[in-house]
């Protein structure tokens, strides 16, 4: 990785320059519990889970911020998912910032997008789906990012060196598909397997009240087709298939006085056929409720795929609806309350999240998942009995 | 100090009397005063303590630090960024004030790497669980405020003017304002903050004032003091540093994610 030899060359430049530079580390550790509120469907899952994770931050600045170094190491041990105990490499990169360019070179997290239900057109980064079902979480991507400083908006040149396999859970984990995925049978389209260099190019710029990313990536795609299979023991499992895509993306947000108006939408070309899908939608915050200083956003947003029911995803023809509550308080409580409804099926799929820090170093945060009414052809099905609460206890350093 | 005299002398000369103008035309005066004596400063660098304490005496602090860049004809650039608490580390926010329409705003948040365009049409809520507002903490352009002048009064021992003003924002938090205005320095040494239905809301007390580059004063010491919920934020500012050098280039979403 280009991120690794980069380490020897960042500390001797701190050395060299001492007094203008500055070293710090943070991060945080966690203990996660899981309950459910059903008997699994495999005998092989368990109804409660503890899990331990932990993610130490070193950052180095230099030359007054123009050099800085990042290392983001990511540990999680679980106590019944061998799966889901694994360490990853989140930052290990360098970055370079002149007047009218930016270099980032190593392990690197990048985010593109506007929506909150579903991130379409955030391709840069495999899902680490261990984490958590909801996708926010990332492994780090190996890259060179050349980004070109304009007036006329910022261009991102991206060299993906080195796939990430999505993660999945394993088959003592809950909140996964029956059967299975078994990681070690991934097929790739390109002959260079894990080894294919990926490209893309985003401009990004705001006019106004108007935020505008225009994207396309050439390479493996970050969502596989899971198709089923057998494994080494001759048990049914899913295997993963990377496709080689071609994807162009749009994304949009209109920001005028409380209303956000949001639009992601990507074609993609993928074993021969295209097909669009999008995400459009609203957040409108209203401001000073529950004795004055709360605000209370609500988030509307309707999801596409016109490839319909063929479409790998659950979300095709759904609609997200939400609330987003912060008290704006000393512990910054917060709370996000969701539903994505099908529009042909009666799947709901429910969500709470609620956050509130206790004292100055410590996180408690809260997750509620439920299901309802997904029926065998829905990709939600095999999430049926695994309606789950979890709390996760932070302390940052 | 003949510089001081001559500024003394100057103020003396630029304040209308009460005879030649009307109350409004003596508090837009002033008001303009203040700001030219501001201007010029082209970009300035701090460390910001805040200390919140509660009815019951209970504190907590956050650490911040802010960097601005003075924009003429316009409100200025500003980032700020989050220090602690450690949850929040790394958390900047961009903005590009505005004196009467919403500001720009994008938030990162350096967990997902996002980069979030947020709603800033309400600048009245409480910035960061503080008694302070983000309308209390951004530039303070003339367009911001209608104004007129009320009287001459001595405060702690300081000649001060003492002057209304009244918010053009239509979503501002605050009906009027009064602010006691040092005759010397053309800077606020207390402000009292009105609620929508016209009652005391806040008061905020300026001190420790220093003047930098010969030119420019900058409060080291803020007290809010918040009389219809008992708490209260206490704002320490160190490390001031002006004219680094900072340019447009210093406010923009990719420095906004490189920002630590």
């Amino acid at each position: 990785m280009p991120g690794r030899r980069t380490l020897p060359a960042a500390l001797l430049g701190a050395a060299l320059l001492g007094a203008t530079a500055a070293a710090e580390w943070s991060g945080f550790v966690a203990v996660e519990a899981r309950g459910f509120f059903h008997a699994p469907l495999d005998p092989d899952q368990h109804g409660a889970n503890l899990s331990l994770a932990a993610e130490p931050e070193f950052t180095h600045r230099w030359d007054d911020g123009r050099h800085s170094f990042r290392f983001v190491p990511f540990l999680r041990w679980d106590q019944h998912d061998d799966a889901r105990s694994h360490a990853d490499i989140r930052e290990l990169g360098w970055v370079v910032a002149a007047q009218a360019w930016e270099l980032r070179a190593g392990v690197r997290k990048v985010f593109w997008g506007v929506t909150e239900s579903q991130h379409l057109v955030d391709v840069i980064n495999q899902t680490d789906l261990v984490e958590n079902l909801d996708g926010e979480d990332k492994l780090g991507q190996p890259m060179i990012n050349l980004a070109l400083i304009h007036d006329w908006g910022t261009v991102d040149l991206y060299a993906l060196a080195g796939f990430r396999e999505r993660s999945f859970p394993g088959r003592e984990g809950r909140l996964r598909s029956h059967p299975p995925v078994d990681t070690g049978l991934s097929q790739f389209e390109s002959s260079r397997g894990r080894g294919r260099i990926d490209a893309a190019i985003r401009w990004r710029r705001s006019i106004g009240a108007f935020d505008i990313g225009l994207a396309h990536f050439h390479g493996t795609a970050r969502d596989p087709r899971l198709v089923p299979g057998l494994d080494d023991l001759g048990r049914p499992v899913l295997i993963p298939h990377y496709d080689i895509i071609d994807q162009s993306s749009l994304d949009l947000q209109a920001t005028l006085g409380q209303w956000l108006w949001k639009l992601e939408t990507i074609s993609r070309r993928q074993q021969g056929e295209r097909f669009t899908a999008a995400t459009a939608g609203f957040e409108y915050t209203l401001v000073g409720v529950l004795a004055g200083s709360a605000d209370l956003g609500l988030l509307a947003e309707y999801v596409y795929d016109d490839r319909g029911t063929r479409a790998p995803t659950p979300f095709q023809d759904d609609l997200f609806l939400g609330l987003r509550l912060a008290l704006n308080d000393v512990q910054s409580t917060e709370l996000l309350a969701g539903v994505i409804g099908d529009r042909e099926f009666d799947t709901r799929f429910y969500n709470l999240e609620a956050s509130r820090r206790i004292g100055d170093h410590w996180k408690i945060a809260l997750e509620l998942r439920a299901l309802s009414g997904a029926p065998a052809a829905d990709p939600f099905f095999s999430l049926r009995r695994d309606d789950t609460l979890q709390i996760e206890l932070a302390r940052y350093f | 100090m003949p510089k001081l005299s001559t500024i003394i002398l100057l103020s003396s000369l630029l304040v209308p009397d009460a005879q030649a103008a009307t109350p409004e035309e003596q508090g837009l005066a002033i008001a303009r005063e203040m700001d030219r004596r501001d201007t010029g400063f082209q970009d300035l660098r701090a460390d910001l303590t805040m200390t919140l304490r509660n009815r019951q005496g209970d504190e907590t602090s956050r650490h911040l630090r802010i960097r601005s860049l003075e924009v003429t004809g316009n409100g200025d650039k500003s980032l700020i960024l989050f220090d602690s608490p450690a949850d929040v580390k790394g958390t900047a926010l961009l903005s590009y004030t505005h004196a009467t329409r919403p500001d720009d705003q994008w938030l990162y948040l350096p967990a997902l790497k996002r980069v979030k365009r947020i709603a800033s049409a309400n600048k009245s809520g409480p910035f960061v669980g503080s008694e302070f507002a983000y309308e209390d903490l951004t530039s303070q352009e003339v367009d911001k405020y209608r104004y007129k002048y009320l009287r001459d009064e001595g405060l702690d021992g300081r000649a001060t003017m003492v002057i209304e003003r009244y918010p053009a924002y239509e979503h501002s938090g605050y009906t009027r304002q009064v602010v006691w205005v040092d005759r010397e320095m053309y800077q606020p040494l207390k402000l009292e903050f009105y609620d929508r239905k016209d009652s005391l809301l806040k008061t905020l007390i300026f001190g420790d004032y220093r003047q930098y580059l010969g030119h420019y004063w900058r409060a080291g010491r803020m007290s809010m003091e918040n009389h219809q919920n008992g708490k209260s934020t206490e704002l320490r500012w160190s490390d001031y540093r002006f004219r680094n050098g900072y340019t447009n280039r210093d406010f923009d979403q990719s420095s906004l994610q490189r920002a630590r």
